[in-house]
């Protein structure tokens, strides 16, 4: 593949979005609230479609005759590339929650700079995700404050959660090859500069919502080389189901 | 007020609904008028809403991200007629949580076709071919209903439920035109989901009750019966057009009626998932039941913080 740096990048942003997009499909209709249910559906929906736009983009990068499908179903475990965060399991609505506001802060972040690139289809890609994804961390970070405020329960729970999540925050900020290439380029996003501001802005919400910003320094890496949790086989073989089952087929 | 008034009441009440007025919230209504449509308005929020289950279950394998993204958008779209009827509802009276309650109790009821399981993805295409197709047909009609929200709800619905059911067309279409196996799935998912569309266009004309009085409410503008014709009528086209067969053997055109005569539809089928025991009842008010327990605390603490922060704003106030 003639550039096969930018392909590879390009995954390791989709898959944030498609793995996470699938994480908040799996909620539509049983969500605490139809509000919410909505608004999960939604930010799934968002997400998805953020996901074709980069697929495509790949797709036409590889020329082989791959398309967008193939390259979102039909890769093995190893070969996808997201952060270990977004494939975290929706122990509860606090987890959900707590998942999505600690990508979306950096989300949002990454997708700021993105828009600087100079890679033409990337940046427009960048601008329109943008949009989105301010609106969806300002639903996560909302429901932090008041899951964190609200009662005894719902802060223990919320505390819980960002506990156990926090270990996978620091990947978020970690370069793989093919970034550090693209960064070189003016292509990619140099995420090492977003780390400062990330913490600063997530330690100030979580202290806004009463909860302890966890100490550990203790974090776990390699989604994006390829080694991820136990989680995310079996959310691949949700993914892959159809495309593995009935191969080659339309739509 | 007297007897002699109430029944002032009714009769202008009565009129204004022959002239085609609509009855606002704030209008006077009988009784039973608004309890009739508590139930019915509320039985509809909740089809919509359980409504999101059979079809949710394929969310995560749908076989595209095309597909998955249209399915989600559906799915979506329910959940916002569900929010939207619930809120034409409350303005009879009532409480989305004391809806809520009747819906988890067993003491209202939803569309039985929910009760059958998705189990392949051509139930997809059949859920949107036939049960919104039955939908559309049962529900055009009720955007000229006597009661104002009902009808502005109804019209915002049917412009989404004909392109759920053209979308849901369009994946019967693929397949039926794809691999053999691909065919096989949609005639398969035509041959589950048919007879139990038919059945939720309600049971015959003798055996309906309240539909006498729901014609001169202009909730039911035509019988059951007649629907159901209307639903026959227009399908069979769609499935020859794409080479799908119609699992009736009794299905025949009927050049004098200008209508297609079918064969008996199984009524017990019908009432056994009317009164609780079709393959999917419990599952689903597991679901719902089960999503609302959960998300209790959810609520509370949104609700908890609300207050909390009211206060502090009154403090800042002062």
């Amino acid at each position: 593949m003639k550039n096969e740096n930018l392909y590879n990048y390009l995954l390791g942003i989709a898959d944030n979005s498609l793995v996470l997009g699938q994480r908040m499909g799996e909620l539509c209709g049983h969500g605490p609230s139809l509000e919410t249910d909505i608004a999960c559906t939604n930010i799934s929906l968002d997400l998805f479609g953020q996901v074709r736009s980069y697929f495509q983009y790949a797709a036409k990068i590889a020329g082989d005759n791959r398309t967008e499908d193939d390259i979102a179903m039909l890769r093995k475990e190893r070969e996808y590339k997201n952060v270990l965060l977004v494939e975290q399991p929706n122990t509860n609505f606090a987890y959900t929650i707590g998942r999505q506001f600690l990508f979306d802060v950096y989300h949002l972040a990454f997708l700021a700079e993105l828009q600087k690139s100079t890679d033409l289809t990337l940046s427009a890609i960048a601008n329109k995700c943008i949009k989105e994804v301010s609106y969806h961390e300002r639903f996560s970070s909302d429901w932090v404050k008041r899951l964190g405020d609200g009662t005894k329960e719902s802060n223990q729970k919320m505390q819980d959660a960002i506990n156990d999540l926090w270990t996978y925050t620091d990947e978020l900020f970690h370069q793989t090859d093919a970034d550090k290439a693209m960064v070189a380029e003016g292509i990619g996003v140099d995420v090492t500069i977003l780390k400062e501001n990330y913490y600063k802005q997530v330690n100030n919400l979580l202290e806004e919502a009463t909860l302890e910003v966890p100490e550990s320094k203790w974090f776990q890496k390699g989604g994006k080389e390829g080694i991820h949790t136990e989680h995310l086989g079996y959310l691949l073989s949700d993914l892959q189901y159809m495309q593995r089952t009935y191969p080659n087929m339309e739509w | 007020m007297s007897e002699e008034q109430i029944k002032n009441l009714e009769k202008q009440f009565d009129e204004r609904i022959a002239r085609d007025e609509k009855i606002e919230p704030k209008d006077w209504m009988p009784e039973k008028y608004r309890k009739t449509h508590i139930r019915q308005m509320s039985q509809h929020a909740h089809s919509e809403i359980v409504g999101m289950l059979p079809e949710g279950n394929w969310i995560t394998r749908a076989p595209s991200l095309r597909r998955k993204v249209a399915l989600l958008a559906k799915v979506q779209d329910e959940a916002g007629h569900g929010l939207y009827l619930y809120s034409a509802t409350e303005t009879l009276g009532v409480s989305r949580d004391e809806l809520y309650e009747q819906l988890h109790t067993g003491k209202a009821k939803y569309s039985s076709i929910f009760n059958y399981p998705t189990v392949t993805w051509a139930d997809m295409g059949a859920i949107g071919w036939l049960v919104d197709g039955a939908a559309i047909i049962n529900q055009v009609p009720l955007c000229n209903t006597s009661y104002g929200p009902y009808a502005r709800a109804m019209i915002r619905v049917c412009k989404e439920e004909s392109f759920h059911q053209r979308q849901g067309y369009e994946i019967m279409i693929k397949l039926a035109n794809g691999t053999p196996e691909q065919k096989e799935m949609a005639q398969d998912a035509l041959n589950r989901w048919w007879w139990p569309s038919l059945m939720m266009l309600g049971p015959t004309d003798d055996v309906s009750v309240h539909t006498e009085q729901s014609m001169k409410w202009k909730l039911k503008r035509k019988s059951n019966d007649d629907l159901r014709q209307q639903f026959i009528d227009q399908t069979v086209p769609q499935a020859d057009l794409i080479g799908l067969t119609i699992p009736d053997p009794d299905l025949k055109w009927n050049d004098e009626r200008g209508s297609y005569d079918f064969g008996d539809i199984d009524w017990d089928e019908f009432w056994q998932v009317v009164k609780g025991h079709g393959p999917c009842n419990k599952e689903r008010m597991k679901a719902r039941v089960g999503a609302w327990e959960e998300g209790e605390w959810v609520r509370d603490a949104a609700m908890a913080h609300a207050e909390k922060k009211k206060e502090r704003n009154q403090k800042q106030a002062v």
